[in-house]
């Protein structure tokens, strides 16, 4: 798999780049590699070739949200929100953190510190 | 006698409620599949609804999770008396497959109380219709036990057939 | 004119799934849409934490009931591009074959949905016993009429014998003369255009942009399909994606209709073409690395990406499921149009919410 790494601040100019070159958002994909660092994929596609870029983060330096670039990311950027715990500013449609999850799961499911599998308060 | 006209069309011609939980689809395609000719569940005077209110019987695919749980107790708390709920497929059943995963709290009879069960992963069309069917006698027992005032029906004092 | 807000969903007749639409109408036109869901979401892919990836492969099968054998095909395909399995020829054909027989008997649901989603309930119940027929030959050949277990890693569980594959061709042939017989009513039919010319209008562009896949995509314009690539036996066959130039419902209609007959033609040639041989390679090790694999759904493009660290459970699985991509563009499809064409629209995407929320 070919992936270009990037930073976070050349996140958006990244995407804009692509945008501009017709690519399609694909979709994005979020890793927790250890208690507090994430890895975000963000998966583009022209002419049925995907592309990659791929940039680390952490809980406490949030990633600025594509959707102002792409509209479409802003399902899966929520999604990474309520399963990850991660947050992106500037987000177009910001379900806070209830687009899959009520009240009863707060911790995020994915990350690698997650309580037990199955969360108490489902009894 | 109002009474008797309305117990009697109810058994003879009840209608169904159909409400997705969590399922994967294959029970709910199923489901449908028994309204259509080759199956056609409407030659025993069953309908499909999609108002709660109107419905006798309330089928129920899938695994609860903590979101929907909120929308099938409103479901069922909206029916009328007597009720009887059908839980189709594994996951009703127990969660199946889902049973460990985060969001799901299990099967349908964690939420309420489930009348007849109906396996299979999906379950299978003729499964489906017999498990109606079953649901069916138990609605008419309960029918029988049930006492209704100003179109309201109250519980008797035996309430389980 | 006052704003008012209506509550479309999660239970709802015409769709059987549970999705929310928050809609904000001014008289009968609609401003602005808002979905919701979260009521189907299981959280599968944190599954992949309690079982090993072979028995993942009975998990991601239950992403969604429709599709279960394409999900398990990608899983399987993105699983052996890492462990550099090759499976055999013959393997790749039959995995076509279930797979377009999958495709036939989802086109097949959604058009009946569709047609009873403008009230031509009778149109509805014709679609719906034609895919009976296909549904018996999933049920004959796989064992099980909805959930087709076939896939393992590294190929097949099952094979067609000369005579299943007869039978298959026999009962697809009366499918298409059955389904010529609805191109008048479906296509031709006055009320049909009325209810679906024209709304939910998206540009080849716009749809691009909001990363639209599948019928969505081609029914605007875009030749974009994955079975270009060239997954398991689709190179080897003729193949030419169904394009529609408008952009409406209508034409996402028309192409899904037209890829009914795709699917029948395919599966001819792969039955012409089918070699004989081993039906599954031999599994050895544990995969290791990330990988990426893409497969045309019914409703478009999956997409899936594994890692694994060389342990007996993959460390991240990540589904892109094709109704995941084509929400967006029912935010830009519904404003502007009536209340009572939303289920047509909605429905014009092919929604699947489990596969969605997983």
């Amino acid at each position: 798999m070919r992936a270009e790494t990037i930073t976070p601040d050349q996140l958006v100019g990244a995407c804009a780049r692509m945008k501009a070159e017709g690519f399609r958002f694909v979709t994005m994909t979020c890793t927790a590699m250890d208690e507090n660092s994430f890895e975000l994929l963000y998966h583009f596609d022209k002419n049925l070739e995907l592309s990659t870029l791929r940039l680390t983060t952490s809980k406490d330096s949030p990633v600025h949200s594509i959707t102002a670039v792409y509209f479409a990311a802003f399902l899966v950027e929520n999604e990474i929100q309520d399963l990850f715990g991660l947050r992106f500013p500037g987000l177009a449609l910001d379900y806070n953190r209830t687009l899959y999850l009520d009240e009863e799961i707060r911790d995020a499911p994915f990350c690698k510190n997650a309580a037990a599998e199955k969360n108490t308060a489902a009894e | 006698m109002f009474e008797q006209i309305t117990r009697g069309s109810r058994v003879k011609s009840p209608w169904l409620l159909h409400y997705d939980c969590s399922s994967c689809n294959g029970c709910d395609i199923e489901v449908i599949a028994c309204l259509t000719p080759v199956y056609d569940i409407e030659r025993f005077g069953i309908i499909n609804v999609g108002n709660p209110l109107h419905a006798d019987i309330l089928l129920v695919t899938g695994a609860v999770n903590h979101r929907n749980r909120k929308v099938l107790e409103n479901l069922y708390e909206q029916m009328p008396h007597p009720r009887v709920v059908i839980a189709i497929g594994s996951c009703a059943l127990s969660g199946g497959v889902f049973r460990e995963a985060y969001n799901v709290v299990g099967g349908v009879d964690k939420v309420i109380a489930v009348d007849v069960y109906v396996p299979g992963c999906a379950a299978k069309p003729e499964a489906i219709i017999d498990g109606v069917l079953l649901g069916l006698e138990k609605f008419k027992k309960l029918s029988n036990n049930w006492r209704g005032v100003g179109g309201i029906f109250r519980e008797a004092e035996t309430n389980e057939s | 004119m006052p704003v008012s807000t209506i509550p479309f969903g999660p239970q709802h007749p015409v769709l059987p799934e549970p999705i929310h639409l928050k809609l904000t109408v001014e008289d009968e036109v609609i401003k602005e849409v808002v979905p919701a869901l979260g009521y189907v979401h299981r959280g599968l892919e944190k599954l992949a934490g309690t079982r090993d990836f072979h028995q993942m492969v009975q998990i991601v099968e239950r992403v969604c009931g429709i599709c279960s054998m394409m999900h398990a095909m990608c899983y399987c395909e993105c699983v052996e591009a890492m462990m550099g399995i090759e499976t055999p020829p013959r393997a790749r054909y039959l995995r076509l074959i279930w797979s377009e027989l999958n495709r036939l008997h989802s086109h097949l649901l959604w058009l009946g949905l569709f047609a009873d989603s403008f009230g031509f309930e009778s149109l509805f119940m014709q679609f719906w016993k034609i895919r009976e027929k296909v549904m018996d030959l999933q049920e004959a050949t796989a064992g099980n009429r909805v959930i087709v277990s076939v896939n393992v890693i590294g190929g097949l569980r099952r094979d067609l014998s000369p005579e299943q594959q007869q039978t298959i061709l026999n009962i697809l042939d009366r499918v298409e003369d059955e389904m010529r017989l609805l191109e008048k009513p479906l296509l031709g039919d006055y009320t049909v255009m009325k209810r679906t010319k024209g709304k939910g209008i998206v540009s080849a562009a716009r749809a691009l942009e909001l990363g639209c896949v599948g019928p969505t995509l081609r029914g605007s314009g875009v030749a974009q399909d994955m079975r270009q690539l060239g997954y398991e036996a689709y190179g080897d066959l003729a193949f030419e994606p169904r394009v529609e130039k408008d952009g409406d419902c209508y034409s996402r209609l028309k192409v899904r209709y037209r890829e009914v007959f795709q699917s029948i033609d395919l599966i001819r040639q792969a039955m012409e073409k089918i070699p004989a041989g081993e039906i599954a390679a031999v599994v050895k090790g544990r995969p290791e690395g990330e990988g990426l694999a893409r497969v045309e759904q019914p409703r478009g493009e999956v997409f899936y990406y594994v890692k694994a660290d060389g342990k007996k459970y993959l460390e991240r699985i990540r589904i892109r499921t094709p109704t995941f991509a084509n929400v967006p563009v029912l935010l830009a499809m519904l404003p502007g149009m009536c209340l009572s064409d939303v289920p047509v629209i909605v429905l014009s995407i092919d929604p699947c919410i489990s596969c969605t929320e997983r």
